[in-house]
């Protein structure tokens, strides 16, 4: 058999109450494309992340060319022929072309100490041909399209080509989903051109398009490789299957306690949109209700949510609350009209983590604890109390701070503090994100309570499971469009597979 | 409809770009009509002597800038060289007199003192703004001590020479400054130096990733930047002929103002020394103008001060910016 040019062993990495790696093998032939596929959070991220060189592995070991290393860093990564392309882009605007593909690599063109411009803008020319690019190695990038900066990362993972012995395994992470069709084709034409050259990994939500470039195919759930299959043979649909994989536990999401939702609409879009974010989104929200949003990283709910609370600015449509138009300048004029939002960046944007589990309770509502200008002490303390025993938050009292405590009860103190604000709708997104299982359980208990109560809920889910399981109705983004509406009632949910459909 | 759109964009970075120097030229003519003594060639000389000094401290304190980093020790290094060459050329105090050998050694000071500034910032990983405001005012100290509150009176000529010697009509100081911005030109385009501390300014983790050595780096810049700082106070004490330690006062707010002004922005990243050149000269010649004018000294210093805050309002393209502290 060929010794594989890049094989991963058993690798496993653990974060405090997340398994990102559970003992994953991959491997990679000369001249072979494999694609990587999985829903967000299944672990391709932090599989590249370990070849890259930005985490180490807790177990397991990494072999090039059958030898094994230990990647120290991107660069070291880099040096040993492995090159990777982010999804968030490492150009550097304020630098040219040719500098930022010789970025720390600047020796190749030092005479008597100082930087030959004319030989490196050279050197770039010839990567950009290889890209078919027809741009001056001495632009500046700032001035560039997003597209020609993403070619351009990929001519410097492809520079490595020419100057190292070994061979270059290049980690395309989500390279398409900023291109356009005409970008993609000359994409896929140099990936094929590359094989005599080097070996790819593609991912990509894209299912058709893994199917077309790849050779084999990996499948990532939970930080476990689930699937090997040869691309040849596979269908989209088969890969949906694999990607989705286990079942629903009605229990675990308190679908009995699943309120149904009253007629009176709290919040409506007509027609909203965004440039770049979303478009043509109109929908409903009732009294009571979850609304469940389903989409890739990208597909624009991430942004349709921070639009809904106040953080940006619609371009256009209308947004009602109770029936009236609504202009939210600001998060603050969201909260006044009572929509409250729960981030994912649970302690940059959630929280004031150095502020005690009571400060942070009332930030939202401080003037009812003020009068005559001074802050009340004991009503903050005795409000806070209570809801500390409400949502059975584990804390030694309220003055601790709350960054000390765990991301579950990180999370209640949120949840109080929009409660304590008076909200009617409340947008969570990735409400479990980084949390225990059981912490999970008591913060769905509390999504049951506030709907009992009449609190409007849409839900940015981290998993597909948990937005079929909590939710009344379900939203399919893709590409910034809502792609499909489910209803699901306790009994009646909608499968990950009817959902993936339209989200890829 | 798109092409517009470009368009606009494109004019409005170029007039960005060129912003700091449509301001000068500006200036000039705006003053120049209301003063004819402005447009002299005696004027033109003063303009550039009174220049030299804040741009070769504008050379150090624009690659901290650049950086994403910024300087407060310069009136500290400024200080303390000064006094240390005053010390050691021809003077009514201390008994040495190894006269233009002082230069080297008081930038060298100057230049140790920057070393120790990168590293307390970078070991210690404190923020560069208190580490350099510490080491500033210790410098300040340490010159004010070692003179006991005297001053020292200068009679070396040569080493005078430095400033107020004439090289084709043109002051000695102003060629001297010429060579900083050549020199720092060079280390800014032509070095590998120079392209890192952009990248670590535009974004440190891309730069670390790419496998630049950001601590070193950031140590050398911050030397760099009080080799800069030394021979400024060089300068100043041979343009004084006095060695004291209020010969530093107010070179700090003038050289960041004049970095700032000229259009290097302090999110680190964009800009350049050639800008921070046309800075110091949008400040000298609104000062001179000022002065030519009549405008009261008091007065000066206030348009100075919102004279750098519509610098950094006009720098700065805010719709970007979600947090401003």
């Amino acid at each position: 058999m060929m010794q594989p040019v890049l094989e991963v062993r058993n690798v496993s990495k653990s974060f405090p109450g997340v398994k990102a790696l559970d003992n994953v093998s991959f491997h990679i032939n000369k001249g072979e494309v494999v694609g990587l596929i999985g829903e967000n959070g299944a672990g391709k991220s932090s599989l590249l992340k370990v070849l890259n060189g930005i985490y180490q592995p807790d177990e397991g070991k990494v072999l090039v060319d059958g030898r094994e290393i230990t990647i120290t860093s991107p660069r070291h990564a880099f040096d040993s022929g492995i090159a990777m392309v982010f999804q968030e882009q490492s150009i550097l605007p304020t630098l040219t072309v040719a500098e930022n593909i010789f970025l720390g690599r600047e020796e190749e063109f030092l005479r008597y100490g100082l930087i030959s411009k004319s030989r490196m803008n050279a050197a770039a020319a010839e990567e950009l041909k290889k890209v078919h690019l027809s741009i001056h190695p001495a632009m500046r990038c700032a001035d560039l399209s997003f597209a020609d900066r993403q070619m351009i990362e990929i001519a410097k993972a492809l520079s490595l080509d020419s100057r190292i012995k070994t061979d270059v395994t290049i980690l395309l992470d989500e390279p398409t989903s900023v291109l356009e069709q005409k970008e993609i084709e000359l994409l896929f034409r140099i990936i094929s051109d590359l094989k005599q050259r080097a070996s790819i990994v593609f991912i990509s939500h894209r299912l058709e398009e893994v199917l077309e470039i790849s050779d084999r195919v990996y499948v990532m759930r939970d930080g476990q490789i689930v699937q090997e299959l040869a691309a040849k043979n596979a269908t989209v649909k088969e890969l949906h299957q694999h990607m989705v994989g286990r079942q629903l536990h009605h229990e675990y999401y308190r679908e009995a306690r699943q309120a149904t939702p009253s007629a009176k609409t709290v919040l409506e879009c007509v027609d909203l949109n965004k440039d770049g974010a979303f478009s043509n989104i109109s929908f409903e929200l009732h009294e009571g209700e979850v609304l469940g949003i389903a989409g890739v990283i990208g597909s624009g709910r991430e942004d349709l949510a921070r639009c809904l609370a106040g953080h940006t600015s619609p371009g256009g449509g209308r947004l009602l609350i109770d029936g009236t138009a609504v202009h939210f300048g600001a998060a603050y004029d969201a909260t006044a009209k009572g929509v409250g939002l729960v981030p994912s960046e649970r302690k940059v944007e959630g929280l004031v983590a150095p502020f005690s589990v009571a400060e942070n309770m009332t930030l939202a509502a401080l003037p009812k604890f003020v009068s005559g200008g001074i802050i009340s002490f004991s009503s903050e303390k005795a409000v806070a109390a209570d809801w500390v025993s409400r949502l059975k938050i584990k804390t030694p009292s309220t003055a601790t701070s709350a960054g000390s405590l765990s991301g579950g009860n990180q999370q209640k103190v949120v949840l109080a503090k929009w409660r304590i604000a008076g909200v009617r709708v409340l947008i969570l997104d990735h409400p479990t994100r980084g949390i225990d299982v059981g912490s999970k359980e008591d913060v769905y208990e509390l999504v049951r309570d506030m709907t009992a109560e009449g609190l409007a809920v849409i839900l940015l889910g981290d998993t597909l499971d948990e937005v079929i399981g909590l939710s009344n109705r379900i939203l399919v983004m893709r590409d910034g469009e809502i792609t499909a509406r489910f209803e699901a009632p306790p009994g009646g949910k909608p499968t990950q597979v009817e959902l993936v459909r339209h989200m890829v | 409809m798109k092409p517009v759109s470009v368009l606009n964009g494109n004019l409005l970075r170029h007039w960005r770009r060129w912003a700091p120097v449509v301001v000068l030229l500006a200036l000039c003519i705006l003053i120049s009509l209301f003063n004819g003594n402005f447009l002299t060639f005696g004027n033109f000389i003063r303009l550039l002597n009174s220049a030299a000094i804040p741009i070769v401290l504008c050379m150090g304190a624009t690659f901290i800038i650049l950086m994403g980093s910024i300087d407060l020790s310069i009136e500290g290094v400024v200080a303390l060289t000064a006094v240390i060459v005053s010390l050691l050329v021809l003077n009514d105090i201390s008994p040495y007199a190894i006269s233009l050998w002082a230069v080297p050694i008081a930038v060298a000071v100057g230049g140790l003192m920057g070393l120790l500034n990168g590293i307390l910032h970078v070991k210690l990983k404190t923020p560069s703004f208190m580490t350099t405001l510490g080491v500033g005012f210790a410098g300040v100290g340490i010159a004010t001590t070692i003179l006991g509150g005297a001053t020292i009176r200068i009679s070396d000529q040569t080493f005078r020479f430095l400033s107020l010697g004439r090289v084709f009509y043109i002051p000695m100081a102003v060629w001297i400054a010429a060579a900083a911005v050549a020199v720092a030109y060079v280390i800014q385009e032509r070095t590998r130096l120079g392209r890192w501390l952009y990248a670590i300014g535009t974004d440190e983790m891309t730069a670390r990733h790419a496998g630049i050595p950001i601590e070193r780096t950031r140590i050398l810049i911050f030397g760099v930047a009080g080799l800069f700082y030394g021979m400024g106070g060089v300068l100043a004490a041979a343009q004084f002929g006095q060695g004291h330690a209020l010969i530093s006062q107010g070179r700090l707010f003038t050289t960041i103002t004049a970095v700032v002004v000229g259009g290097t922005a302090l999110s680190g990243g964009v800009g350049s020394v050639i800008n921070s050149v046309v800075g110091v000269f949008i400040v000298v010649v609104l000062a001179n103008g000022l002065v030519l004018m009549g405008v009261e000294p008091y007065v000066q210093q206030g348009v100075q001060g919102l004279l750098i805050i519509a610098a950094v309002a006009l720098a700065l393209d805010r719709s970007r910016l979600d947090v401003v502290k």
